[in-house]
């Protein structure tokens, strides 16, 4: 079972957390940096399984986690789940991200954090794998996509036109880094701690 | 296209994730955040109507500000309000901030729960799987008592969408984890296991999970699942990597379907039916030929996939630990990836061959590794992967490798990380004390931890080597000379004065004769170190010094003046002052003889199990300890439970308690030999040199009381300060009082309406003359006296048994208050279940009443429960006890092999412990067909042609219990000539040779 999905940046700042398993709110937050303290003074190139640390059941639990640029994707699974097929659940994850926002980049999933909730909600549900095949995930974030379209009607126009103009504020450096066979578009986040 | 357009962002979110992202301090989030919490807040207690939009844009908002790790207190009522929305924007997002947001205990779960309810029935896919999700997610009590009935509907009613099946599926899993009382089995759990039919990939995985957690739970009602799965399996792996289409990751079919499968196979012990094992054996040589063929893709996805769906398949080998030749090539097949430049395939492989070094067919081949592992704990770079390497030379470690691997340990724990050093320090301890051959060497094996590692040490180690020195005096006067070399170094660890305090105080006299280590040199070696050490250590010193003054008269002056000295008589620490002041009286006032009985050599520590094997066991947890021969046999020797069958033993050296007495012999006769002291009658009247925990000192002493026996008094609660405290109840557990009363509670509490209030009957004997009849049938009559009869039908099937008794009533008259029950005794009670299903109190004249017994084993086990029976006929109330024929082989499964199987592992099981052999007289006539009736009858396959003398009996099999599998392995020796008998069992489990044997051999 998957216990928690956590995604942080470099610098340990949380861009998505889910647990599936109860924690008090102070006590997910010091998991997030226990995790990332575990995980990100690992070297590039050893390999992608620690054990957990002590918050989130020490050795009886896995970590499995790749890093992505800017992004690391950490699952913490227990015993029953395979090492590998979680690896390449989150390659599955990270390419399903990259179809549905185009070039996936750190500051998607910051302004999407409930796209991003959707679309993982597509393939683990509460804690189990729900569906690996990425065209019928992107099939159903679209079938969603489309209902909010016709829901957001005239309503939506005004927001719509303004986010564009948001858009032209964010400053975005895009600087493209190949990682296996995707291309996620790291932003260049000077100010961002 | 992209599935999320990125224009469709709310200005309002964006904004504020830009304020924040904008401030340059703590301080200025945290002020911008409370902003926002005032400004939403103020927003959702407003008059104003706020429309779906704004309401989304608020709980995102929320949503992020947690994010970031601060409390939201407010805003549940908000999104509880939206899931009743129609609209499935608003919808969504309330569910979205629930399951991120509310926990399981939240008060608003009987309004989320009702919300819910409304969207399961709505027949709309997209609002039923919101609901599913957000049932799986949050998983409460009351959501499960909400819920437990209606989602196994949904999941196998026939117009379920498939994307709905998948997260109905998913969601009763979820409920069956947090409240498995509630889920209950059905009629839909057939229709579950067909699912594994199902066209729709997804559906399957999501069932395949489902059905894995079930049958855990149930084995028996999923058992079709096997025969499902296998057909499944070699469906995907013999396909074309185009067939499944979206279900094929990087040219590897259907990857997620094909692990959660091999996960779902290792519920269950290997396919029964021939045609189904045959095609799982298919599927799996197929997976392992796959992985040598060369990669149809370079990228590291399909390695990756291919690797996932390979290293369960080898879990699955493992698991089922019964076919040689899978087992070897799994062995190579990750020998392989030991050495591949993937460093997740060489952790995984590790990891891996963790479990098949502990099947005994993979043993030798996992040992060949032996020096690419060390290699590995040398020289890779990830502490994961010499982690890894360090458990697998662990579980690798037999007599043959123990002394290299114990000394490539210890040269690495002079590197290795912080992290992993107290690990390695149990594991070293372990493997050192297991496989000693000598006990020189464990005595050097652990100083040098205490040197490399001291800090590491923890205080099991340091007991458990002085327990061994203890129990063992060859090793004793070796020990005293090592600790004092050791202690030597200018600085030394503490952990290393505290053994070398207590030894020399042991045992310092066998090496004072060299005038190197005279006693006074002793003496000022161990003083020098006195002030560096905490008080504990002191306290022990203070100990060693009083005996010191007891083993050499000649510097009784001289510790008595250290005792004298201020620092002592009036140190601040209460611990101390006492010790120094009672030593130094009992030290002027004893006369040596009654010195010498107070401060007698300690006598030797019951054997039990290695305190640092269950410290291992609490730091790792039980999974990672392979069941080890050694320690099982420790374990039941500690308990004492084996003690009824060791005198019909032929070969005293696999007897459990010989062991217990080998250890114990040499220490009961050793001080008198050893040395000129007084051996004193009573062990109680002994000081231990013990560091008395500080809650020990209030004890209150009154020293003008005669110190003597305060000293005397203080070794019973701290003699057993090495270890576990609960030896004393385990070994003199169920005395035969209480045993009578247990039985009696047990009877009346079983039958409450049928006695209401008897007098307790005392239980008479036990009957069991027919009991060895059944040792090799099933049926018959189990015993008959002038009332009552009572017959037997049984069947077992691998861990599992039923039996049916028949009680016959032969008068005829009604017995009244009839009442059965089941009574293990003792260590039987967790090795044996039987339940009995209740039955009439009443059996009319001349009628049978029939009683169903299910019964599961545990673990392997000796003794035979008892059936007890109570009833009243006319007036007097009836007992009959009677032992229930529920022997050990009932759980046998034959085994067919070659003679060439059969005689390797005839080899590998040669360990001294694992055979047990009985030369007997034939007490019937010697019959060949009805010897190999009796064989076939104790469960055994019998093999023909095996053994090159064709009068003799060879047979194989293997004893299911819960736990484990015990593979056994028989061979019969009749000598016509001289009406005699020779049995020889083999068996991976000593306490199963042994009971085997000693059943079967009463049987010819």
């Amino acid at each position: 079972m998957i216990k928690a999905i956590l995604i942080f940046n470099n610098h340990g700042k949380p861009r998505l957390s889910k647990f599936y398993e109860h924690y008090s709110e102070d006590t997910e937050q010091q998991i997030i940096r226990e995790t990332f303290h575990l995980v990100s003074k690992r070297d590039e190139n050893v390999c992608n399984f620690l054990e957990g640390g002590m918050l989130i059941g020490g050795s009886e639990n896995k970590l499995i986690y790749r890093h992505y640029a800017t992004l690391y994707f950490v699952f913490c699974v227990d015993s029953s789940e395979s090492g590998l097929g979680i690896l390449d659940l989150i390659q599955v994850f990270v390419e399903t991200l990259d179809k549905c926002f185009e070039n996936v980049c750190e500051l998607d999933l910051i302004f999407h954090v409930d796209k991003v909730h959707n679309i993982l909600a597509e393939m683990v549900m509460g804690g189990m794998v729900l569906e690996t095949n990425m065209n019928e995930i992107i099939t159903q974030v679209d079938a969603q996509n489309k209902m909010e379209k016709s829901e957001a009607g005239i309503a939506g126009a005004p927001a719509r036109a303004v986010s564009a103009v948001k858009n032209m504020n964010l400053p975005e450096m895009p600087r493209n880094i190949n990682i296996g066979d995707i291309s996620i578009k790291v932003p260049n986040l000077p100010s961002f701690k | 296209m992209p599935a999320v357009s990125k224009g469709d962002g709310m200005r309002g979110l964006a904004v504020f994730i830009s304020d924040i992202r904008n401030c340059k301090s703590k301080e200025a989030e945290i002020k911008r955040i409370n902003k926002e919490l005032a400004n939403i807040r103020s927003k959702f207690k407003g008059d104003k109507a706020l429309d779906g939009y704004s309401k989304k844009k608020y709980v995102c908002k929320l949503l992020f500000i947690f994010l970031l790790g601060h409390d939201i207190d407010f805003g549940h009522m908000e999104a509880v309000n939206l899931l009743s929305s129609n609209k499935y924007t608003e919808k969504q997002i309330g569910y979205l901030f629930i399951s991120v947001l509310v926990n399981s205990n939240s008060d608003l779960i009987s309004l989320i729960n009702n919300a819910i309810k409304n969207d399961l029935s709505s027949r709309n896919p997209t609002f039923m799987n919101l609901a599913l999700h957000c049932i799986a997610n949050v998983g409460s009590r009351e959501m499960a008592e909400a819920f437990a009935a209606e989602v196994p509907r949904i999941l196998v009613a026939g117009d379920t969408m498939d994307s709905v099946k998948q997260s109905a599926a998913l969601c009763l899993l979820r409920l069956n984890r947090t409240s498995p009382d509630l889920v209950l089995m059905g009629e839909w759990t057939a229709r579950v296991v067909h699912l594994l039919n199902d066209q729709h990939l997804g559906v399957v995985t999501a069932a395949t999970s489902l059905i894995t957690t079930l049958a855990q739970k149930s084995p028996e009602d999923f058992k079709t699942s096997v025969s499902l799965a296998v057909a499944r399996l070699s469906r995907i792996v013999s396909s074309a990597s185009t067939d499944l289409q979206d279900y094929t990751y990087y040219f590897v079919a259907a990857p997620w379907l094909s692990v959660k499968l091999l996960r779902l196979l290792q519920c269950y012990p290997p396919p029964e039916d021939g045609a189904i094992r045959g095609r799982l054996t298919e599927c799996l040589e197929t997976i392992l030929n796959k992985a040598q063929e060369p990669p149809k893709s370079k990228k590291v996805q399909h390695s990756n996939a291919k690797n996932a769906v390979l290293f369960e398949a080898i879990s699955l080998i493992i698991h089922h630990d019964s076919e040689p030749t899978l087992l070897v090539r799994a062995c190579n097949q990750l020998g392989q990836f030991l050495q591949h430049r993937e460093t997740n395939l060489r952790y995984l492989a590790l990891e891996s061959m963790c479990t098949l070094a502990s099947s005994e067919f993979s043993h030798e081949a996992v040992k060949t590794h032996i020096e690419t592992v060390i290699n590995a704990l040398k020289s890779e770079r990830d502490v994961s992967v010499r982690q890894r390497a360090v458990d697998l030379l662990y579980a690798m470690c037999d007599r043959s490798n123990a002394k290299q691997i114990v000394a490539e340990m210890l040269s690495y724990l002079e590197t290795a990380d912080y992290s992993i050093r107290e690990e390695i320090v149990l594991k070293v301890a372990i493997l050192a004390e297991k496989y000693a051959v000598d006990y020189t060497w464990y005595v050097d094996t652990i100083l040098n931890l205490i040197r490399f590692a001291g800090d590491y040490v923890s205080d099991e180690v340091w007991y458990r080597v002085i327990q061994i020195v203890i129990n063992r005096d060859e090793v004793q006067g070796y020990a005293a000379k090592t600790v004092f070399e050791a202690l030597q170094a200018p600085a030394c660890h503490e952990n290393l004065v505290k053994v070398g305090g207590y030894i020399l105080g042991e045992f310092g006299n066998l090496i004072a004769g060299d005038s190197r280590s005279s006693p006074l040199v002793q003496f000022d070696l161990l003083h020098s170190k006195f002030h560096l050490c905490s008080v504990p250590t002191r306290a022990l010193l203070l100990s060693a010094y009083i005996k010191f003054i007891n083993l050499f008269p000649e510097v009784k002056g001289t510790i008595q003046e250290v005792l004298r000295s201020d620092s002592q008589l009036r140190n601040a620490d209460v611990e101390l002052q006492q010790r120094a002041v009672e030593y130094l009286r009992l030290s002027s006032i004893a006369s040596t003889d009654i010195l010498a009985t107070v401060l007698e050599e300690m006598p030797p520590f019951p054997e039990r199990e290695s305190s640092i094997l269950a410290k291992l066991k609490r730091k790792k947890g039980p999974g990672n300890l392979h069941p080890d021969l050694d320690e099982n046999r420790k374990e039941r020797s500690a308990n004492g439970g084996t003690a009824d069958h060791s005198s019909t033993t032929s070969n005293a050296k696999s007897s459990p308690l010989s062991f217990v007495g080998d250890l114990l012999a040499p220490a009961s006769t050793a001080p008198s030999t050893k040395r000129p002291r007084p051996v004193s009658s009573s062990y109680l009247l002994q000081a231990p040199l013990t560091p008395i925990p500080p809650q020990a000192s209030a004890v209150p002493v009154l020293l003008s009381a005669g110190p003597l026996f305060q000293v005397a008094a203080s070794p019973t609660p701290s003699t057993d300060l090495l270890g576990l405290g609960s030896t004393i109840t385990t070994q003199n557990s169920a005395p035969p009082a209480s045993k009578g009363t247990s039985l009696l509670v047990d009877v009346f509490s079983e039958n409450i309406a049928a006695f209401p209030v008897e007098t307790p009957v005392a239980v008479g004997p036990v009957a069991d003359e027919n009991f060895s009849r059944f040792v090799c049938k099933n049926n018959g009559v189990l015993y008959e006296n002038q009332l009552l009869q009572i017959g037997l039908k049984s069947e077992f099937r691998q861990n599992l048994g039923r039996m049916y008794v028949f009680f016959g009533n032969k008068t005829s008259t009604q017995f009244m208050n009839f009442a059965a029950s089941v009574v293990c005794q003792d260590t039987l009670q967790t090795q044996l279940n039987v339940h009995a299903k209740p039955a009439d109190p009443t059996v009319d004249g001349g009628a049978q009443l029939q009683q169903i017994l299910n019964i599961e084993c545990m673990s392997d086990f000796v003794d035979a429960p008892v059936l007890n029976i109570q009833f009243r006929y006319g007036g007097t109330l009836q007992n009959v006890a009677v032992k229930l024929p529920i022997t050990l082989n009932k759980f046998f499964q034959p085994t067919e092999m070659t003679s060439q199987d059969f005689f390797q592992r005839w080899k590998q099981l040669g360990a001294p412990q694992q055979e047990v052999q009985k030369i007997f007289k034939a007490k019937h006539s010697m019959d060949t067909e009805v010897t190999k009736a009796k064989i076939m009858g104790f469960g055994a396959a019998l093999l023909d042609g095996v053994d090159p003398n064709p009068s003799n009996f060879v047979g194989a099999g293997v004893i299911h219990t819960k736990t484990t599998q015990v593979g056994c392995l028989l061979r019969l020796e009749p000598n016509t000539h001289a009406q005699m008998y020779r049995l020889t069992l083999r068996t991976s489990r000593d306490t199963v040779s042994q009971r085997l044997c000693d059943l079967l051999s009463e049987q010819f």
